[in-house]
């Protein structure tokens, strides 16, 4: 219980219901303005969150929406296993839609280079989802703090026809009042955790005694220094490359997206205590860990008016 | 001259305010509350510099974070680091030196959690201001003690009144270059209270500062032994806010209505929304507007868990004992303590579009969880925002202006004046060709 109710000055809530609160407001109201939401999964810690706060605006009854995964083909085999059984669990609709099968029709490439990200490729895949579900609201687990251009992006983002975001032109956002009206064709990005930090996000997980990939926890792994990170590797096309020691390490994940492009954390946290104790004497950021975003300055500006999310 | 709004990595590391007291805990984590505050002000009046400190001295600053401003201040060719590249985060902005858009910045400390929308200060983003300030419990005015109150702060505090942010802090900053004079700090305080009077503002404290030396940032300072209040921080952590949400009057505007399709909760029917004010309470009489009907509360419960009492701003789902009628755009309320129900509103309007305010010109309004046509019967008058005075006889409402503007609603609304409940007193306008948002409105009740 988050209340107690011995006088009217003392119905408390505490930051974390607070923000709970004002994720359940968003998701009902993306509920009943839009006709074809989908909340997007990628089995990551945020996306996870966001389905919890699903159950909580709108059981007992289903999710007015599919969950959509845009399959990468790098994910972590632990991060798709838990997909499934989470989906199974909740017994709600999931739709996966894969780069690969774009890279295969010629309309998405991989980046070339040395380092094969798939991170671009997921922004036509993305896309082609929508077209082909006619979605008109896609929820994402985006948070301000991760990132500069998110610090200015609004709760209800709005995108062209392309998928492009305009961060000139945002439509004014005001006390709990979103707009999503729309012409056919364009769509909205929402982000009902926009206010919430990476600490927040741990905390509620231990709070709600919320279940997450392994991946968070401390295990061994083999991995290799590369370019001053500790980069997993596995299979092609994630092996070590020439000149590079395979060390196999206790490490954990702070965030999880591709394999391609997600640094381990040297890190002994085996339980939700150790990793809030660790994430709050951090000195370096979450994204940090993401070496899609190290390409440049405006690296994640510039996706997003691409149409990524 | 701004040379005191950059700083270096190490002009911060080695502050004699790191952080004392910032130490983890996570049971004080879980108890915390949540204030959400404004800080307005343009580069020259050290705002960047005050919240690099409070984001750094509370650890939310990174050190990747740190390192990227730093390389780009060093690619720009700055003599030193600029804090303002932590939190202008777009291109343009970076390119052009000037913050455009409302940045919103995270920090906590044992006490509290706080979300800073960072706005900027000019009077062409007035509407900046305004969106940010919508969501504020406190607004953060920096005043250089240089310069005392100038226009800038008049308009700042203008808006904090008019969107009635219940707390108001007057940083007097950089006193250090006034050599910490009690008695500049004293000018400039009975500047500030003697046209703030003019204002509905009941809660204003001054603090002087330096935000560059840190002194009553975080830490007392030592250098104004003159002044006994608290420091920045000490006031943000400690300002009392739960007094700010209205107890007293229950409303319960319908989001969305659940209803499961399965056999196993096939009676469930319950209604969805966020508690805009005052407290619902298992067994209390209700009443649904706009049918009228009554009816009592069953259950209270977010995502099945059961509760027995939901207040503000609680997302919770209520079902009645009886079915009766109830749809999104509906609100449940008391049987003897209703909102005013009407189709003639007059509001105070702040324009947010390039395209002007026409008078007779149909929008969208949304209100609480409904949908609803107008009409813009008039414009009574313009705030001229700099002097404050009213202006008569204008005929439309420009890009940031405001007014006192008459509407005609299609339907009721079931409102409240703004000053008594920000919920049920606000609505957005809406452009319907184009979609955009163009206005945001504070109810002062139905034309007289």
């Amino acid at each position: 219980m988050t209340q107690t109710a011995d006088s009217n000055a003392h119905y408390k809530l505490t930051h974390l219901k607070a923000l709970e609160a004002e994720a359940i407001h968003i998701m009902r109201e993306v509920a009943a303005q839009f006709e074809k939401p989908a909340l997007m999964f990628s089995g990551g810690k945020d996306s996870i969150v966001m389905v919890h706060l699903a159950k909580k605006a709108f059981r007992p009854a289903k999710f007015p929406f599919p969950l959509l995964h845009i399959d990468t083909g790098h994910n972590f085999p632990e991060a798709l296993d838990f997909r499934d059984k989470l989906c199974d669990e909740l017994g709600e609709r999931l739709i996966v839609h894969k780069v690969q099968d774009l890279i295969d029709r010629g309309i998405a490439t991989e980046d070339p280079g040395p380092y094969p990200s798939r991170n671009r490729a997921q922004i036509p895949t993305l896309l082609d989802a929508i077209e082909k579900y006619e979605f008109d609201a896609l929820f994402g687990g985006a948070r301000r703090d991760e990132e500069k251009a998110r610090a200015k992006e609004r709760i209800f983002s709005f995108r062209d026809d392309f998928g492009q975001w305009d961060p000139k032109n945002q439509r004014p956002e005001l006390w709990n009042l979103y707009n999503g009206r729309h012409q056919m064709g364009e769509n909205i990005r929402v982000f009902p955790i926009s206010n919430w930090t990476e600490m927040d996000v741990w905390q509620y997980i231990m709070l709600e005694n919320i279940e997450i990939p392994d991946l968070y926890f401390s295990h061994k792994r083999d991995v290799v220094q590369r370019r001053g990170q500790l980069v997993p590797v596995g299979d092609a096309p994630f092996e070590a490359r020439d000149g590079e020691a395979i060390i196999n390490q206790t490490v954990r994940f702070r965030t999880v997206g591709d394999m391609s492009c997600t640094a381990a954390t040297d890190s002994p946290a085996s339980n939700l205590e150790e990793i809030v104790a660790e994430v709050a004497a951090a000195r370096a950021s979450e994204r940090g860990a993401r070496m899609d975003d190290k390409t440049n300055e405006a690296a994640m500006e510039d996706r997003k008016k691409e149409g990524y999310f | 001259m701004a040379t005191d709004s950059t700083n270096t990595a190490e002009d911060l590391s080695t502050s004699t305010n790191a952080s004392q007291g910032m130490e983890f805990s996570t049971d004080a984590y879980l108890d915390m509350d949540l204030l959400r505050f404004l800080t307005c002000g343009s580069v020259d009046d050290g705002k960047s510099t005050l919240i690099g400190r409070l984001l750094y001295d509370s650890k939310s600053i990174f050190e990747d974070q740190l390192e990227a401003a730093e390389s780009a201040s060093l690619s720009r060719g700055d003599q030193r680091m600029d804090l303002a590249l932590l939190t202008d985060g777009l291109r343009a902005e970076r390119e052009q030196g000037i913050t455009i858009d409302v940045a919103y910045r995270y920090f906590a400390t044992p006490k509290r959690k706080f979300i800073i929308a960072d706005c900027p200060g000019h009077v062409q983003y007035t509407r900046n201001m305004v969106t940010g300030a919508s969501t504020a419990n406190l607004a953060l005015i920096l005043i250089d003690a240089r310069h005392g109150v100038i226009e800038q702060s008049r308009r700042h505090s203008f808006i904090t009144s008019l969107l009635r942010i219940p707390h108001l802090v007057v940083c007097v900053n950089k006193m250090d270059l006034v050599e910490w004079s009690e008695e500049k700090y004293n000018k400039i305080r009975e500047d500030f209270e003697e046209f703030a009077a003019r204002f509905e503002i009941t809660d204003i404290t001054f603090i002087p500062m330096s935000a560059l030396t840190g002194d009553n940032v975080v830490n007392r300072s030592e250098n104004m032994d003159w002044y006994q209040g608290p420091s920045l921080l000490h006031h943000l952590e400690n300002v009392h806010i739960a007094g700010d949400r209205d107890m007293i009057d229950p409303r319960f505007p319908v989001q969305w209505v659940i209803r499961p399709q399965g056999d196993e909760h096939h009676d469930y029917r319950g209604y969805g929304g966020q508690v805009a004010s005052g407290v619902f309470q298992v067994g209390d009489d209700v009443v649904a507007l706009p049918s009228g009907m009554e009816s009592k509360i069953k259950s209270i419960d977010i995502g099945g868990e059961s509760f027995q009492y939901a207040s503000p701003p609680q997302s919770v789902s209520i079902q009645l004992e009886t079915d009766i009628d109830v749809s999104r755009g509906d609100m449940i309320c008391r049987p003897h303590n209703r909102p005013i129900s009407g189709q003639d509103i007059d509001a105070m309007v702040v324009w947010m579009a390039e395209t002007p305010m026409v008078v007779g010109k149909k929008y969208t309004i949304r209100h609480t969880s409904s949908d609803a046509r107008c009409v813009i019967k008039e414009l009574r008058y313009r705030m001229d925002i700099d002097s404050l005075h009213r202006v008569e006889g204008a005929t439309d409402l420009k890009l940031n202006e405001i007014g006192r503007v008459s509407f005609r609603t299609t339907k009721p609304l079931f409102f409240d004046p703004y000053r008594q409940c920000r919920a049920t007193g606000s609505f957005i306008i809406v452009d319907e060709q184009t979609n955009n948002t163009v206005g945001a409105a504070m109810i002062l009740g139905e034309t007289s």
